[in-house]
């Protein structure tokens, strides 16, 4: 077995993608000027949140996310082990590297981690209530940003005789910045907790982990989950629209066929044109829901895809009229983590231990909320508005001739998109022919034969050296990256006897016909039954799990957004087997292990 | 019902005087949860009154009269003798019809027509310092058929009269008279597999997890060392199977079609199988579970997976017993070294692996 990955500089660009790194920032790409530092770490693909090639805008969120993870770690809390996160950008796919910190500052830190991440331990539930202002209003802000084309002729009131001083042309590229710096703000908030969070409930996994050596992750994450989480909320209103829809007799309208004509049927009556109101209430904000995980313009979020969410509430209104019992037991599954809690306790032999399991387990309570809910308003519903922002700015070029299709836009970098803006404004202001119509179509149409050919290639899993021995904290809680799946990796995929190994997301064991599925877009094709498989599921991806038996994901760990609805819908899952996508073929027959972490191709 | 017979689940602890240590104890276990092999105890009285009826002491008198309890000769002859009349003696009517009807029931509830049972003796040790002498009390097993349990019950009376005893309440000038029997007619186990279970995992001592070591037929391979087992883990809150190893299973100790255990190689498909379904697994993780809280210690069980039982109640409990080895071991504490929460997160940031694999 190999004990090293290839050097990111041996990779070669895919057949058709030559001379795909002008589609992403220059500081993002591996370059012979950092060689030695770059050939110096261990690079793995994040495929839990990009597991696909990027697109040039796309990337942008990417860049700040990360770079907002390094910032905390190295200059706000001072992690005393680790620095940031380093990234790179690889054939179109998003490549990470943990930066230990020197051994020799290590002492230094602890002090201020002590005081810094102490104090947001200490004072956590104000903060939060902090950070759930902060967040709404940022959103609200978001939404506040305009790209309406620009005037004729300015406004005698609004801005001439004002004397605003300043007029639509500055705006609108004010409102472009505004929204880049948004984004990169919503970033800051997102880590602004969430190492924290982790810390506090990796420190609680590893006293479980001392006291009972053979524990189950997942009893582990059973004693902490929420029982109200936001982030199910979208599916719970789901399942009151059904419920809505059957009490007051509304239920056949869903057979209609397609939205339009279930909407024409509702429109009838009273009843309908409630429920239509309902709907709308529900859809803000809980529908701005991507059915993937958010980080790419082209998941589909349900509020702009209405059909999406008709189809999930058609499913559950069948599901009520066989007489299913939708409710989620509340009251059973608060007793059922009571008594996982009470009985391991009465395990432990002393007084001392049950204090610090208590305190440990209180702590690890107070920061999960945060772990748990952040992902709504984050990648779902702030990325869903900075998404559709940026297609109707998509939509004001194309009627300006720049490009033909509104998503065409994320096929200019960030910093591109300000020098189009710039060509438009000037084109409006003089006027005279802009540069872009002319530009612009032939060059996306060469971006989008490149990036087709990034998105046929499949990444490595990693670059570089490995540790010997992954210690690295946040390596192992954002993407459940061990030892193990770095040695399964260099094993190279060659499975032992079609079996794959993982980690045991959701306990049970089941057979049957797999169904890969490699985007959301695919999701319609999984048949009653069978057993999905998929680079990753997202937590919107929810209603599916009625239908199938199992979860299988090429990433992830016990703590990714996805294990977390798998466990609230007792499926067995697992994840992180690295390969099993391109292992197992749809109409295969397999067994998911979900308690031993196993896959068999049978 | 009759006042001569006792069925484990029928057992409260009013009755222990009545039915003796053993039943006593199979009773206890039965109503805690802890489902031993189905059957039930003739009482004490069933003996008085058999005794009784057919008035054994002018026997007793004269056979014990004058016995030099220094002449071996003459004690083993006297003792005989008297037991040769116990074990042949009418047994009191009622008290036959009972425990032929309680036979009948049994072999009802266990789907087998004349099923074995083992007799054993189940002495009253409150009242008589004899308890020592259980021991030697008699132990009939793979009893089949009405008649001759009615044949090993005046046989188990019988041995209330063994040498030893008899000596002993000479010696000590106790009456024969007050010595009394009660018998436990159970219910042979005839195990698909079975072995022995762990409330804690014996290579870590992790008390969160029940360890269980399974092979085909009889448990005695599993015990002895001389097969080597299936090996599962399960958690004991989530009675999630958390491993489970799969052993080579060589031998499987049998019934040879009648009564006796034989060793058999076991075929190469059924020994690269799991001997237990994950239901049974589950099944027997709980029934130690119950154990250990019953006891109030980690328990070291035997268990087995009756072919004759119905399926939803088929693993028994044979022997429950304290585990010694973690037990006495000193407690160590989970939260040494770091006590307050900011010291603790630092030192799992610091090392966020070294308790896990």
């Amino acid at each position: 077995m190999a004990d090293r990955f290839p050097s990111p500089f041996e990779i070669e660009a895919p057949a058709g993608a030559e001379g795909w790194q002008e589609l992403y920032t220059y500081s993002s790409l591996f370059s012979e000027g950092r060689r030695e530092y770059e050939d110096s770490m261990f690079w793995f693909q994040d495929g839990v949140h990009w597991p696909t090639a990027l697109r040039p805008w796309d990337a942008t969120l990417f860049e700040y996310a990360i770079t907002s993870l390094s910032q905390y770690n190295t200059r706000h809390l001072q992690v005393p082990p680790a620095n940031g996160i380093d990234f790179r950008i690889l054939n179109g796919y998003a490549y990470l590297t943990p930066v230990p910190a020197p051994e020799e500052d290590i002492e230094a830190r602890v002090a201020n981690f002590m005081d810094r991440a102490g104090f947001y331990f200490m004072n956590w539930n104000d903060l939060y209530d902090k950070w759930m202002i902060k967040i709404r209003d940022l959103v609200q802000e978001l939404e506040t940003i305009n790209f309406d084309p620009l005037p004729e002729l300015e406004s005698a009131d609004d801005v001439v005789k004002s004397g605003a001083g300043v007029g639509s042309g500055w705006q609108i590229q004010a409102d472009y910045h505004r929204l880049l710096d948004l984004a990169l703000k919503l970033w800051q908030y997102h880590f602004e907790f969430l190492n924290l969070g982790y810390a506090a409930y990796l420190d609680f996994f590893g006293f479980c982990k001392q006291a009972w050596p053979n524990i189950p992750d997942l009893a582990i994450a059973k004693m902490v989950a929420g029982v109200e989480v936001d982030l199910f909320r979208p599916d719970e209103e789901l399942k009151r629209l059904a419920r809505m829809a059957v009490d007051s007799g509304l239920a056949d309208a869903f057979d209609a066929g397609d939205v339009e004509a279930t909407c024409q049927i509702l429109k009838d009556s009273d009843a309908g044109n409630a429920w239509i109101a309902s709907f709308q209430e529900s859809a803000e904000p809980w529908f701005n829901f991507s059915t993937g995980s958010g980080f790419y313009h082209s998941d589909k979020i349900w509020i702009e895809n209405v059909e999406i969410p008709f189809d999930f509430i058609g499913n559950y209104i069948s599901k009520l009229k066989s007489g299913e019992d939708l409710a989620r037991p509340m009251d059973a599954i608060r007793a059922e983590r009571d008594r996982i809690v009470n009985e391991y306790m009465d395990l432990l032999d002393t007084d001392e231990d049950r204090e610090a399991f208590q305190g440990k387990l209180g702590l690890a309570r107070v920061v999960f909320p945060y772990v748990e809910n952040h992902n709504f308003y984050v990648e779902h519903w702030s990325h869903s508005v900075i998404w559709r922002k940026m297609r109707q700015l998509g939509e004001l070029f194309v009627k300006e001739g720049f490009w033909s299709e509104a998503n065409d836009i994320f096929f200019l970098k960030r910093t591109e998109v300000e020098d189009a803006l710039f060509d438009y404004f000037h084109a409006w202001a003089t006027p005279a022919p802009a540069a872009g119509p002319s530009r612009w179509p032939a060059e996306i149409e060469r971006r989008r034969g490149i990036h087709s050919a990034l998105a046929a290639w499949k990444p490595m899993p990693a670059m570089g050296v490995p540790p010997e021995v992954i210690t690295e904290p946040f390596t192992v809680m954002l993407w459940g990256i061990t030892t193990d799946s770095v040695q399964a990796w260099l094993g190279g995929g060659d499975s032992v006897d079609g079996e794959l190994r993982g980690m045991s997301a959701s306990p049970g064991v089941v057979e049957g016909l797999a169904r890969v599925i490699f985007s959301p877009d695919e999701i319609s094709l999984v048949q009653e039954g069978e057993i999905l498989v998929a680079p990753l599921t997202a937590p919107s991806w929810a209603p599916i799990f009625g239908k199938i038996q199992a979860t299988v994901t090429d990433t992830g760990g016990m703590m990714s957004h996805a294990a977390i609805v798998c466990r609230e819908y007792g499926l067995p899952a697992v994840t992180g087997t690295g390969f099993a996508t391109s292992t197992i073929k749809t109409g295969d027959r397999i067994r998911v292990d979900g308690s031993n972490g196993l896959v068999t191709i049978l | 019902m009759s006042q001569y017979v006792m069925w484990f689940e029928g057992y409260w602890d009013g009755m222990k005087a009545e039915v003796g240590g053993k039943a006593a104890s199979l009773g206890e276990m039965t109503g805690a949860d802890l489902p031993v092999p189905p059957g039930f105890a003739l009482t004490t009285g069933a003996y008085r009154v058999s005794r009784d009826a057919a008035d054994i002491d002018a026997m007793l008198a004269r056979l014990l009269h004058g016995l030099d309890t220094d002449d071996t000769a003459m004690v083993s002859d006297r003792c005989g003798r008297i037991r040769g009349h116990i074990a042949e003696m009418a047994m009191d009517p009622e008290v036959e019809s009972s425990l032929r009807d309680a036979y009948q029931e049994l072999c009802r509830r266990s789907s087998v027509v004349d099923v074995p049972v083992a007799v054993r003796s189940s002495a009253t040790s409150e009242d008589s310092p004899d308890a020592s002498f259980a021991g030697e009390h008699d132990t009939y097993l793979w009893v089949r058929g009405a008649d001759s349990v009615v044949d090993a019950v005046r046989r188990c009376w019988a041995s209330l009269f063994t040498d030893r005893a008899t000596c002993y309440r000479v010696e000590m000038g106790y009456e024969h008279r007050s010595v009394e029997m009660s018998v436990v007619i159970q219910k042979m186990v005839r195990p698909v597999a079975a072995g022995v279970a762990f409330t804690l995992n014996p290579s870590d001592g992790d008390r969160s997890t029940i360890a269980i070591d399974s092979a085909w037929g009889f448990g005695e391979g599993v015990v002895s060392g001389e097969v080597t087992p299936d090996n599962f883990l399960v958690d004991k809150v989530l009675y999630e199977v958390t491993r489970r190893t799969i052993g080579a299973k060589e031998m499987e100790f049998t019934l040879d079609g009648g009564d006796a255990v034989v060793k058999k190689e076991v075929d190469p498909e059924r020994s690269a199988a799991a001997s237990l379904t994950d239901a049974q697994i589950k099944g027997i993780a709980r029934l130690a579970r119950t154990a250990e809280r019953h006891y109030g210690c980690p328990q070291d069980i035997e268990w087995a997976v009756d072919a004759d039982l119905p399926e939803e109640n088929n693993i028994v409990l044979l022997q429950s017993r304290p585990e010694t080895v973690w037990s006495k071991k000193k407690k160590t504490s989970a939260s040494t070294g770091a006590n307050d929460m900011m010291s603790s997160i630092v030192s799992t940031l610091m090392n966020p692996l070294n308790s896990k694999k």
